[in-house]
């Protein structure tokens, strides 16, 4: 029971971590109809900044806040010099780009900071703190509830705020939307910041549990991609559902089946799930028009 | 008389890989150009499934990985001639791209795209993780094809660099062939057909459903031989062939150079695997290099690098 406790902790706190990713990819999905292969780098960009700030020695809180900023900022240029400029391209040439603009980032960090393995400091120290005859470490907790915090700013925004209903108009018709006098572009531009922000944070939340390097962002970004099909490509809570339940299914299946295809149970589940049901577990049927 | 294009296209292409090797500065060419036709083998298969039917596989390298490790595997475990393995490797993938495209080519767009690259990672993951058979992450060595040695018996004797320059080109050619023939056939209309409106396709009587399965095992295919060439060539083979960057530089070289044509993803195929060799001085900028001039091609030559550097030449003429 102990051992299935401790499973089941881990598990969450990884999932966690993709639904931040997976919100992430949700929040840019919605808003422009491009699913960003990129949304990793994001991630890594939040982790590898802050260490490097922190070593320039600021303290950490304030080397994690630069980091998100400077990273919302990539995400707001990468929309506007890229996503923008290719609008109406088809879905390959949008993944191309997209994948392109994964490369091109991992390429510049790794020419700014090198090849190395970094590590940052744990928010509140390393002791382990027992819970339901498991045991959690504090930085999981830390991970926990950002995904928690996010999740709930982003629901108010979205169901409660002007700018969050213009934002969710948009997604769901740019013409009418501009047609009642929101700014679309702005719109787009919010997105991506708030999306790579949200990356970021993830980043920086479990660097000190997993550690980071210019290269963590790919296999973070299939694993958010996943759990955000998972729970229905465009819906938060599904993106939330999807990375929890991805992050338990991993953590089982290492510790009771084999930790060698840990990673391999996002892609079979995923086959699985989009050959029975094809919109995710939270999606909602669309009809094609002709 | 007036040449087809499809002529065109094949002869343009005989006549550069004749005339290439006259400029080869030193052995180590024939190696680099032989991976220009072996990856341009897969890309044309790619061309079928993306150009022709308008279908999106982030998975492809997974049946080059098969057709590599049947020719690594094959031989040892059923005693099939490596040669033969090449082709029991295009059969498994085919059987393969069977098994799996049938459900997943019923979902569009993004869908699509992460359904076939989770079944690429599997296979790389089956091939990373079962040490016992495939070595795991090292890999493992490919027995000699052989049909060197039985040539120079026969008096025709070869350096290995000019025997590989001559399959990889012969069976380009071939595969450059078919996809242009398949083209124009009844088939290739329906997968273009598809490409422009399923749904139109649909109600002229078009079974959509079994020619994208078609488009995807015969482009399947094409990835397996590829992979299979790849490791007869380098004698040895590793889990990356079935990689996640495999499978993307397959589907970058056929888009960047224009995968509406053959004769757009092998110029794509030459370009990306030429790219690397230019930049080997400037090793840590390859990286930059290469997502710089995906997302540049991408947002202005929309339609590729072969038809848009074609456009932009005939707008100079006019």
């Amino acid at each position: 029971m102990a051992d299935f406790m401790q499973f089941a902790l881990s598990g969450v706190t990884v999932g966690a971590v993709y639904a931040l990713i997976a919100l992430g990819f949700t929040i840019i999905y919605n808003a422009s109809d491009v699913v960003n292969f990129a949304q990793g780098e994001f991630v890594m960009l939040g982790g590898m900044g802050t260490v490097f700030a922190h070593q320039a020695g600021l303290p950490l809180p304030l080397a994690a806040l630069l980091a998100i900023a400077l990273t919302a900022m990539i995400g707001i240029i990468f929309n506007r010099l890229a996503i923008e400029t290719a609008r109406n391209a088809p879905v390959v040439s949008l993944i191309i780009i997209t994948i392109g603009a994964s490369i091109f980032i991992q390429g510049v960090v790794q020419i700014v900071f090198g090849k190395q393995i970094y590590r940052l400091p744990s928010f509140s120290g390393d002791t382990p703190i027992p819970l339901f005859g498991a045991n959690i470490l504090p930085q999981s907790l830390w991970v926990i509830a950002g995904a928690i915090i996010v999740f709930i700013a982003l629901w108010l925004f979205f169901t409660r705020t002007m700018t969050g209903r213009a934002v969710l108009a948009t997604s769901n018709n740019r013409l009418a939307a501009q047609l009642v006098g929101i700014n679309t572009n702005f719109m787009m531009t919010l997105s991506f910041g708030v999306s790579a922000a949200i990356g970021a944070l993830a980043g920086v939340l479990v660097s000190p549990i997993t550690l980071t390097s210019y290269q963590v962002g790919v296999p973070l970004a299939l694993k958010g991609f996943a759990a955000a099909m998972l729970g229905g490509m465009g819906n938060p809570k599904g993106a939330l559902v999807g990375g929890i339940l991805l992050g338990l299914l991993e953590s089982f299946t290492a510790g009771y089946l084999s930790s060698h295809y840990k990673d391999a149970v996002a892609f079979i589940v995923i086959l699985v799930l989009l050959s029975v049901k094809p919109q995710g577990l939270f999606g909602t049927k669309t009809v094609n028009r002709v | 008389m007036r040449i087809s294009p499809k002529m065109a296209t094949l002869l343009t292409l005989s006549v550069i890989m004749l005339i290439a090797p006259f400029f080869f500065p030193s052995a180590y060419y024939f190696r680099i150009a032989s991976l220009v036709y072996v990856n341009a083998l897969a890309v044309v298969g790619v061309v079928i499934l993306t150009g022709y039917a308008g279908q999106i596989s982030l998975g492809h390298a997974g049946f080059a990985g098969i057709g590599g490790y049947a020719c690594a595997l094959a031989p040892v475990y059923l005693g099939l001639h490596p040669a033969a393995s090449v082709v029991f490797g295009a059969l498994a993938s085919g059987v393969m791209a069977w098994i799996v495209g049938r459900p997943i080519l019923r979902l569009k767009g993004y869908y699509l795209a992460v359904a076939s690259l989770g079944f690429g990672i599997l296979v790389s993951m089956v091939l990373t993780n079962e040490i016992a058979v495939t070595g795991g992450p090292d890999g493992m060595k490919v027995a000699d094809l052989g049909l060197r040695s039985w040539l120079s018996e026969r008096g025709l004797s070869l350096t290995n660099g000019q025997f590989w320059y001559t399959i990889t080109a012969l069976l380009l050619l071939a595969g450059a062939w078919l996809a242009l023939n398949l083209e124009n056939s009844a088939t290739g209309r329906a997968l273009r057909a598809l490409h422009g409106s399923e749904t139109a396709a649909g109600t002229v009587g078009i079974d959509v459903a079994s020619a994208k399965l078609t488009a995807f095992i015969i482009s399947a295919v094409y990835a397996s031989v590829s992979g299979s060439l790849i490791a007869l060539m380098n004698r040895m083979i590793t889990p990356d062939i079935a990689g996640y960057m495999h499978s993307i530089e397959m589907v970058t070289m056929a888009v960047l150079g224009g995968s509406a044509s053959v004769a757009g993803g092998v110029f794509g195929a030459a370009i990306l695997t030429l790219l690397p060799q230019a930049l080997t001085s400037f090793d840590q900028y390859e990286q930059v290099t290469l997502g710089l001039i995906m997302m540049l091609v991408m947002i202005f030559l929309r339609q590729g690098l072969l038809p848009g550097l074609a456009s932009l030449l005939k707008g100079r003429g006019a």
